[in-house]
C-alpha cells in the first residue's frame, strides 16, 4: 500500500510537471527584449537574466555549486572542494583556471575571485537547453568568446557558442547540464564516480531504470530536487537511510533518496522488506557500476609521474582500449568496467580528511572513512567504488599537500615535471605550512554507488550474499550472522555423522536380516 | 492364519501422513540449501518454498490437532514403558530369526510401544524445537517489537533450528527403514496407503 502510494504521488508530481519541466510555459524567453543580445560575455547574459530573476544569483551564491565550501551536516567539519582531500587530481588551489571550468561561475582564476559579484554567477551552465553552451576547460569557467585553435597547433578551430540564442532558450536543467561536470569529474568521462558517466545522457532502461529513455526518462533533478537553487543530496553526508520516507507534495521537496518515492517497505515479498533496516537499496539494485560501456578509473598512482620517453619528451602510454595507462603528467592509471562494488557498513557519518589534517603515514590512508557496524541501528550495508591512490604528502608535517599542476609558470608540474617545485608552489599559494620534504602515501577513497540502478530483474540474487563462498559479496563483513553464509560448523559435523550412522545402521540391520534369513533357509 | 482386514489408518490420517511427508521432505531439501550445504534452487527460491511449506504444515497441523481431539485419537500418543523391552528385543534379535512381531496393530492401538515413544518425542521435542526456532527465525525483524532482541541472538536461533533439522532428518531415515520391518517388507507402507492392516 505504502509502495503504491509513494509511486502514485511521484507519478502525479511528474504529470504536473513540478519537477520535469514538461509544462506549458507562460513566458517565452525568446521574446524578451533583455535577451535579444548580442552578448559578448557570459556575465553579460547573467546580468540580463538577473534583470527579471532578481533573487537567483543570491540563491546560487549560497549553494555548494558556487561556494565549493561546505560544513558537513553530520560531522560539522568544514569541507568542500577547496579543502577536502581526494585521490584524483588533488586540489583546485593554484590550479583554478583548469578546475573552475566546472565552477558555476565566471572568472575564478585565482584567490582574488569575488564571490559576492552577482554577474559572476553562470546561469547557462545549468539552464542551457540547446547543448551548445560549453565552458572551455582552461578559462576559469568562461565559454569561448572568440574562435580558437584547440588544442593549440592542431589546426582545429572551435567556434564560440551563440550566447543570445542560448539565453533565449533557457529551461530546466537536463542530464547534459549536470553531466557536463558530474560525468567528467576527475578530469574525464567516467573517471571519478564509477556510477556517473556520459552513458547516462541517453541510457537504456537496462542501464538506469529511472533515466532510461525507453522508460521513465527521468533527469537528475527529478531526484536531486532543488530548493532556492540548493541541490539535495550530498556525498559528504549521504543519508544511510531515509526514515522520512515518501515525500508528499507539501513536503521538504528533497527527493534524493530511494525512499522518497518508494518508501521503506517497497517490496511485495515480506522477506525482502525485512532487509531494508540493514541493507541500502543500492546494495541489491546496483549489481555493478560502470555498466554503460565506459571504464572508470580504479587506480591513480602519482608517484610514477614525470617520466620521459627515449625522445626526451614526456611519456604517455595507452592500452589497447585507448585508455591512458601512463601519463607523465599524472602517473599510472587502472580502469575497469562492470565492477562489483565493495560493501561496507555506513551510518551517515563520513570522516572526510581535509588537506590541512594531520595524517597517519604508517598505513594506507583512508581519505573518507565511512562509519558504522552491524550493531549500529542507523547503519546500512552500502556499495562503494573504492578508489586506490598514491599521492604526495609532507613527510615531516604529516599532511597531504597542494600540488601545483596547471599553469604556464615554471613551477607547474604539468609543464616542468618537478614535484619539489610544484608542491612548494602549491603550498605557498594555499598559505599552508610545508616542510619541503615530500613522499608518497597510498590512499583509498570511498565513492558511494547510488546511480545506474538496474531494473528489478537484474537485482543481485539472494545467493550472492547468502553463500558460504569466499567470493560472496558480503564475505568481508563478518560482524554479524548471515544465514546461508555462517553456521556452527561442528554442528554440521556432528549432525551429518548422526544422520549417516542412522542410514548405515538401517543398512547393516537390513543386511543382517537378509544374511540370516538366507542361512536359515539353507540349513532348513 | 485367518485374514482379517482392519481399518487402522483413517482417510484423514493418511492424507495427513503423506502430505506431511512430502512437506517435510521439501523442507529438508530447501532447508539444507538455505543452510548453505548445497546449491539447487538458489537461496531466494529455497527460502520462498521453505516458508510456504512451513505455513502449509502449520495449517495441516491445526486441522490435525482438532482431528486428534475430536476423535480421541490423541490417546494413540500416550506413552508407556510396558513392552518397550519386547520391541527392542524383537528388533535386535527376533526379527532375524522369523520371530513374531510382539505387537498387533488394532484400531485402538495402532502404534507399538516404541512408536508411541518416538512419535511423542517427535511431537513434544522435535516439533517445538523446529517450530519455535523456525518462527523466531522467520519473524527475526519483529524481535525488537516484543523486546526479544535483548535475549536472543540469530546465531543461536539458527543453531537450534539446524539442530532440530538434523534430529528430524535422522528420525526420517530411521522411520523409513523401520517401515520394512513388518510381516512383509511393504506391509507397513501398504497399510499407510490403504488404511487396512492384514492380520
Amino acid at each position: 500500500m505504502k509502495r503504491t502510494r509513494g509511486v502514485f504521488w511521484c507519478g502525479l508530481l511528474l504529470c504536473l510537471g513540478l519537477s520535469s519541466g514538461a509544462f506549458s510555459r507562460t513566458a517565452e524567453h525568446s521574446k524578451f527584449d533583455a535577451l535579444q543580445g548580442p552578448f559578448n560575455t557570459g556575465p553579460a547574459v547573467t546580468k540580463a537574466c538577473l534583470s527579471c530573476h532578481n533573487l537567483a544569483a543570491h540563491q546560487v551564491m549560497k549553494s555548494v555549486h558556487w561556494t565549493w565550501d561546505k560544513i558537513s551536516p553530520s560531522t560539522g567539519k568544514r569541507l568542500g572542494k577547496k579543502i577536502a582531500a581526494n585521490n584524483f587530481c588533488g586540489s583546485p588551489l593554484s590550479n583554478e583556471p583548469r578546475c573552475t571550468s566546472c565552477h558555476a561561475g565566471y572568472g575564478w582564476k585565482d584567490q582574488s575571485f569575488d564571490f559576492t559579484q552577482q554577474d559572476h554567477v553562470d546561469c547557462l551552465a545549468c539552464h542551457d537547453t540547446t547543448g551548445t553552451y560549453k565552458k572551455i576547460a582552461t578559462d576559469a569557467g568562461h565559454p569561448l568568446y572568440e574562435p580558437r585553435e584547440i588544442p593549440p597547433g592542431s589546426g582545429k578551430i572551435v567556434q564560440p557558442p551563440d550566447l543570445a540564442l542560448i539565453a533565449q532558450q533557457v529551461g530546466k536543467p537536463g542530464r547534459n547540464n549536470c553531466g557536463a561536470c558530474h560525468f567528467n569529474g576527475g578530469g574525464g568521462d567516467a573517471v571519478k564516480h564509477g556510477d556517473l558517466d556520459s552513458s547516462l545522457i541517453k541510457p537504456a532502461k537496462s542501464l538506469d531504470v529511472h533515466m532510461g529513455v525507453d522508460g521513465q526518462s527521468m533527469v537528475c533533478a527529478d531526484c536531486h530536487t532543488f530548493n532556492d537553487h540548493q541541490p539535495s543530496g550530498s556525498r559528504y553526508a549521504v543519508r544511510a537511510s531515509d526514515p522520512h520516507g515518501v515525500d508528499l507534495p507539501r513536503d521538504d521537496h528533497d527527493r534524493a533518496t530511494c525512499a522518497s518515492c518508494h518508501g521503506e517497505m517497497p517490496h511485495r515479498e515480506g522477506k525482502l522488506n525485512d532487509h531494508t533496516n540493514r541493507v541500502a537499496c543500492q546494495s541489491c539494485h546496483i549489481p555493478e557500476f560502470a555498466r554503460g560501456g565506459i571504464a572508470t578509473k580504479m587506480l591513480w598512482d602519482w608517484s610514477t609521474a614525470g617520466k620521459r620517453g627515449a625522445d626526451g619528451k614526456p611519456l604517455f602510454i595507452s592500452d589497447e582500449h585507448g585508455h591512458l595507462i601512463y601519463s607523465a603528467e599524472k602517473g599510472d592509471f587502472k580502469y575497469a568496467q562492470n565492477v562489483r562494488p565493495e560493501y561496507k557498513w555506513y551510518n551517515g557519518i563520513v570522516n572526510q580528511i581535509a588537506i590541512t589534517d594531520k595524517i597517519d603515514d604508517s598505513k594506507i590512508l583512508e581519505i573518507n572513512r565511512v562509519e558504522g557496524d552491524a550493531n549500529d541501528p542507523k547503519a546500512r550495508i552500502w556499495p562503494f567504488k573504492v578508489m586506490h591512490g598514491k599521492q604526495p604528502y609532507d613527510k615531516v608535517n604529516k599532511t597531504l599537500v597542494v600540488n601545483h599542476v596547471f599553469g604556464k609558470d615554471d613551477t607547474a608540474f604539468w609543464t616542468n615535471f618537478d614535484y619539489a617545485k610544484a608542491i612548494q608552489a602549491g603550498m605557498d599559494y594555499a598559505g599552508l605550512p610545508y616542510s619541503g620534504e615530500f613522499g608518497f602515501i597510498e590512499t583509498r577513497m570511498n565513492w558511494f554507488i547510488t546511480h545506474m540502478v538496474a531494473p528489478k530483474e537484474k537485482a543481485v540474487p539472494c545467493g550472492e550474499c547468502h553463500t558460504r563462498s569466499a567470493q560472496g559479496r558480503l564475505a568481508g563483513l563478518t560482524d554479524f550472522y548471515l544465514p546461508g553464509r555462517d553456521a556452527m560448523r561442528w554442528l554440521d559435523v556432528v549432525g551429518w555423522t548422526v544422520v549417516a550412522l542412522a542410514i548405515l545402521g538401517g543398512l547393516a540391520h537390513a543386511l543382517a536380516r537378509v544374511a540370516i534369513a538366507r542361512r536359515n533357509r539353507r540349513s532348513s | 492364519m485367518s485374514t482379517e482386514r482392519v481399518m487402522i489408518y483413517k482417510r484423514f490420517e493418511r492424507f495427513w501422513h503423506w502430505s506431511q511427508a512430502i512437506l517435510i521432505i521439501g523442507m529438508m531439501i530447501t532447508g539444507f540449501e538455505i543452510h548453505g550445504t548445497y546449491h539447487l534452487l538458489g537461496f531466494g527460491k529455497a527460502v520462498e518454498l521453505h516458508t510456504l511449506f512451513a505455513w502449509t504444515v502449520l495449517t495441516l497441523w491445526a486441522f490435525t490437532i482438532v482431528w486428534q481431539f475430536t476423535t480421541g485419537e490423541w490417546r494413540q500418543y500416550l506413552p508407556g514403558l510396558r513392552n518397550v523391552d519386547a520391541m527392542i528385543r524383537y528388533y535386535l534379535s527376533g526379527i532375524f530369526h522369523g520371530g513374531k512381531h510382539p505387537f498387533n496393530k488394532t484400531a485402538l492401538q495402532k502404534h507399538n510401544p516404541l512408536q508411541r515413544l518416538a512419535y511423542l518425542a517427535f511431537l513434544a521435542l522435535m516439533g517445538p524445537l523446529i517450530w519455535g526456532s523456525g518462527l523466531l527465525y522467520l519473524f527475526y525483524n519483529e524481535w525488537p517489537k516484543f523486546g526479544l532482541d535483548a535475549y536472543l541472538a540469530l546465531e543461536w536461533v539458527a543453531f537450534v533450528h539446524v539442530l532440530g533439522a538434523f534430529t528430524i532428518t535422522t528420525f526420517f531415515f530411521v522411520h523409513v527403514y523401520l517401515t520394512t520391518t513388518g510381516p512383509t517388507l511393504t506391509s507397513h507402507i501398504r497399510s499407510m496407503i490403504t488404511g487396512y492392516d492384514d492380520h
